[in-house]
């Protein structure tokens, strides 16, 4: 072989070898409408910020592709008694300092989450009691039975005690600090990427963990992260290529961007559910025409605004079909029973004779609360309701606000100042448990926290007895069996007009492979993207 | 002199103290800043201990007191949604702003004065008239609208420029520079234009009607007379006579440029003070609210201050008028 052929055939190899040889490690960039305010993963409790952080810290336990749960930190766990809960937790997990990950930094962590300044008090209960078995076992000891108590653990992220210690951020910063602290601009996680550098609202550059105890999924190297507050520039920065990316793209772009070849949209139903709310606790509304009394504590009134809402026609002219209307309070990916329920008929004719009966023949006026920067559409949502009371004579007059003013009217520190609302909700537990409570129970109880995101007051006494089941119930089949009974309850009382699930909205860029999680944390480590 | 700069000088604190006054009352209006802090399901218990430690609840003249008080040591303590001191996070943000503020305004100088001059001479030319319709939309169209359309002209469909951020940026001490590196300097290109388009074409139109003037005047006539180029009329004796009141703008309205770059900043997702200053009122920040607007007033005030003082230096018939009280 002379030298020529042999220079001929290595190339030849090489040529070869480098098409054969595994995507070689990339650089990501991504966009969000909100910021990393801070990279302590006690501090904001939201769904983006959670996200950002699951890149960085692991919990005891996660979720995989499908919502459920797996484990994660913790190997595997077994309740020894309904009390009593033993967690094996991963050896040879080290934090990205090199500190190793053991029991000592879980029981320190579920100290810290439940220190002043925390913002997941819910996520681990404050009965629970961690005692150290040994290195590598830790027994979660309960005041109750408590099925569901991992189900927010996903959310609560295992931090270095060692270093908190060295660092003198033991506890999380209160909203009050008047000094720094050095867990909220640095990290020490045992998650698949670091920190390389953080800029507070501004851009914060990831790395790939090459020693993390899992095998990745990504071919990732780099992630750079900026916020893009405006629409507009967002999915401008996606088309020019800036950005591979971002999420949320607004459902008026999403035709445009799929027709630009440059990137895709994914979309799929999003566990947060749009519904609206009525005052059923006053005896005279705060914003109303009607005096003397109110007119939503009839069940009639209610039947009739349920029944005079079409949520076909808001799905196809306000959402651009990208909504999953809803008969029930609570998404159908968190409950299974949820297509055994369906809702009433669109009947504005029956809903106008309902309203007769209840003696409002020429219907009635009320103010509408709605925010107009929280949820998707919303404040057009709104709008299309105003038009449909209005054929059945109900005048509505809409306040639309942006979310700082419009929940520190509504919400009950604000003192539940509305008459009829629009609210969304992400049972934080992803368990229908959280709706039952939360929003469906009664909330006349001054010491108790049920029903405290009940902003219209609506309350079945039954139903509370039935949440309260719910919560003990061990057995799953039951258990879900006793939820549906509160559904119904709930339902047949027309305490509150669910609409819809909300569509996700991710823009992607053709190089990109991502899984869309229907809770919206956009999850990197689960992206591939090709060779540049 | 020395009264007057005095007298002045207390002015300007009093309008400071005026800013701040309505600054605060403003709060009470932008929504409950501890809705923003925690999460829905937070309980009613756990928000109002927020608002206890936070002197929510404090009578409202005890906070304004406070708010003084903190003020006049320029202690602005720790925004809520970053959980750093302000004074840090506004040092961070400053050179953004102030680079975005300088470029704009030099190229609307350049470029105002340099279309102004021209459309005065020629002024029943093609281009001239051009000009003239140029400015008007300078003048009319809205901040963000011009920053999209750049975007989508330059970005999206010809992909020369950089739709959004700072490009990569130099870091010499504390202050972070784009001016150094090409993404940082082709980042810079499209904010400046948008942000210096108003103050371009306000100069052009200033520029333009002063030279008009000024042509007429009976100096300009008498150069003519004395036979001097065309050249060292316009340039030497019309424009320099023109740019007096031209630089006074200008120097008034870099102020207002710094407090119009929240829009600029807004659209280009440029790092600067501006767009903090929108994410905290989106999140009821009130500590960063607090320190920008008076930082804002505090740019105002001097730079008014500093022309006031530098008529009397330039115009000495201003000093007669001034040595005796009004």
């Amino acid at each position: 072989m002379s030298v020529r052929q042999s220079l001929l055939a290595a190339a030849i190899v090489s040529i070869v070898a480098f098409a054969i040889s595994p995507a070689s490690a990339q650089t990501l960039r991504y966009a969000n409408q909100g910021e990393l305010k801070s990279l302590d993963p006690y501090t904001l409790k939201e769904t983006t910020t959670i996200a950002h952080h699951a890149h960085v810290y692991e919990g005891l336990v996660t979720r995989d592709k499908d919502l459920k749960i797996v484990p994660a930190l913790a190997e595997s766990w077994e309740t020894l008694e309904p009390t009593r809960w033993r967690f094996h937790l991963r050896k040879n997990v080290k934090f990205h300092n090199g500190n190793p990950f053991t029991a000592d930094d879980v029981i320190f962590s579920a100290d810290r989450i439940r220190a002043k300044g925390s913002n997941f008090l819910t996520n681990v209960p404050a009965d629970a009691k961690f005692v150290k078995i040994d290195d590598y076992t830790v027994d979660v000891k309960l005041d109750s039975p408590n099925p569901i108590l991992i189900s927010q653990w996903d959310g609560w992220y295992i931090m270095n005690k060692k270093w908190c210690e060295e660092n003198n951020a033991v506890a999380p910063t209160p909203a009050s600090a008047t000094t720094p602290s050095y867990a909220s601009l640095h990290e020490n996680g045992t998650g698949p990427f670091m920190i390389e550098s953080h800029q507070p609202g501004v851009k914060t550059v990831f790395k790939a963990n090459p020693n993390w105890w899992r095998k990745p999924e990504h071919n990732l190297k780099e992630i750079i992260f900026t916020s893009i507050g405006s629409d507009a520039t967002r999915v401008a920065a996606l088309l020019s290529g800036e950005v591979d990316v971002v999420e949320p793209v607004p459902i008026q772009d999403i035709q445009r961007v799929n027709a630009s070849g440059t990137g895709t949209v994914m979309t799929g139903p999003e566990i947060r559910t749009i519904f609206l709310g009525m005052d059923q606790v006053r005896d005279e509304l705060l914003y109303s025409n009607v005096k003397g009394k109110n007119p939503f504590k009839d069940i009639r009134v209610r039947e009739a605004f349920y029944k005079a809402i079409d949520v076909e026609l808001i799905k196809s002219r306000v959402m651009r079909g990208l909504s999953t209307p809803s008969a029930l309070m609570v998404a159908p990916q968190l409950y299974v029973l949820s297509k055994d329920f369906a809702r009433p008929k669109f009947d504005p004719d029956g809903a106008k004779k309902l309203l007769t009966e209840a003696g409002y023949p020429d219907g009635f006026e009320v103010t509408m609360d709605c925010p107009n920067d929280r949820y998707v559409n919303d404040a057009a949502i709104c709008q299309a309701v105003v038009g449909m009371l209005a054929r059945i004579g109900v005048k509505i007059n809409l306040l639309a606000q942006p979310k700082a003013q419009y929940f520190a009217k509504v919400l009950k520190p604000g003192g539940y100042q509305t008459s009829f609302y629009m609210l969304g909700w992400t049972p934080a537990s992803s368990d229908s448990h959280n709706v039952l409570n939360d929003i469906l129970g009664c909330r006349d109880d001054p010491k108790s926290s049920r029903g405290e995101a009940n902003l219209g007051g609506y309350c079945n006494k039954k139903l509370d007895e039935v949440a309260d089941k719910v919560l003990q119930e061990a057995d799953t089949a039951k258990r879900d069996l006793l939820i549906k009974e509160a559904f119904e309850i709930a339902a047949k009382d027309f305490g509150y007009i669910p609409l819809h699930q909300q569509a996700l909205a991710w823009g992607v860029s053709k190089k990109v492979k991502l899984t869309q999680r229907a809770d919206n944390q956009v999850l990197l480590y689960w992206a591939t993207k090709q060779e540049e | 002199m020395l009264a007057f700069t005095l007298r002045r000088a207390i002015q300007a604190i009093g309008v400071m103290i005026a800013v701040g006054v309505i600054a605060f009352s403003m709060f009470r209006f932008a929504g409950d800043p501890v809705n923003q802090i925690v999460s829905m399901d937070t309980s009613a218990a756990e928000r109002a201990a927020i608002r206890q430690s936070l002197g929510l609840d404090d009578p409202v003249l005890v906070q304004l007191g406070r708010y003084f008080a903190n003020a006049a040591q320029f202690k602005f303590g720790v925004s809520y949604q970053f959980r750093l001191p302000v004074a840090d996070l506004l040092k961070e943000r400053m050179p953004a702003t102030l680079e975005l503020a300088i470029c704009a305004t030099i190229l609307a100088m350049v470029f105002g004065i340099l279309m102004g001059v021209y459309s005065a001479l020629h002024r029943d030319s093609l281009l001239a008239k051009i000009l003239q319709a140029i400015s008007l939309i300078g003048i009319s169209l809205p901040t963000f609208l011009i920053g999209i359309l750049l975007i989508y002209l330059f970005s999206v469909t010809l992909g020369w420029l950089p739709s959004f951020g700072r490009g990569e940026v130099v870091r010499i001490g504390w202050w972070t520079t784009g001016l150094l590196t090409i993404s940082g300097l082709k980042a810079l290109i499209l904010p400046s234009i948008t942000l210096g388009l108003f103050q371009m074409t306000l100069i052009m139109r200033l520029v333009r009607a002063e030279m008009l003037e000024v042509l007429r005047t009976d100096y300009i006539r008498f150069a003519r007379a004395r036979g001097l180029t065309t050249r060292a009329i316009h340039f030497g004796h019309a424009l320099k006579n023109t740019l007096v009141p031209v630089i006074t703008v200008a120097g008034m309205q870099f102020g207002l440029v710094i407090a119009f770059a929240i829009i600029t900043e807004t659209v280009f997702q440029w790092p600067g003070m501006g767009l903090l200053f929108v994410q905290a009122v989106q999140n009821v920040d009130i500590p960063i609210m607090a320190a920008y607007l008076l930082m804002v007033s505090l740019i105002f005030v001097t730079i008014n201050l500093v022309v006031d003082i530098l008529y009397t230096v330039v115009d000495p018939r201003l000093r007669s008028t001034i040595s005796r009280p009004v």
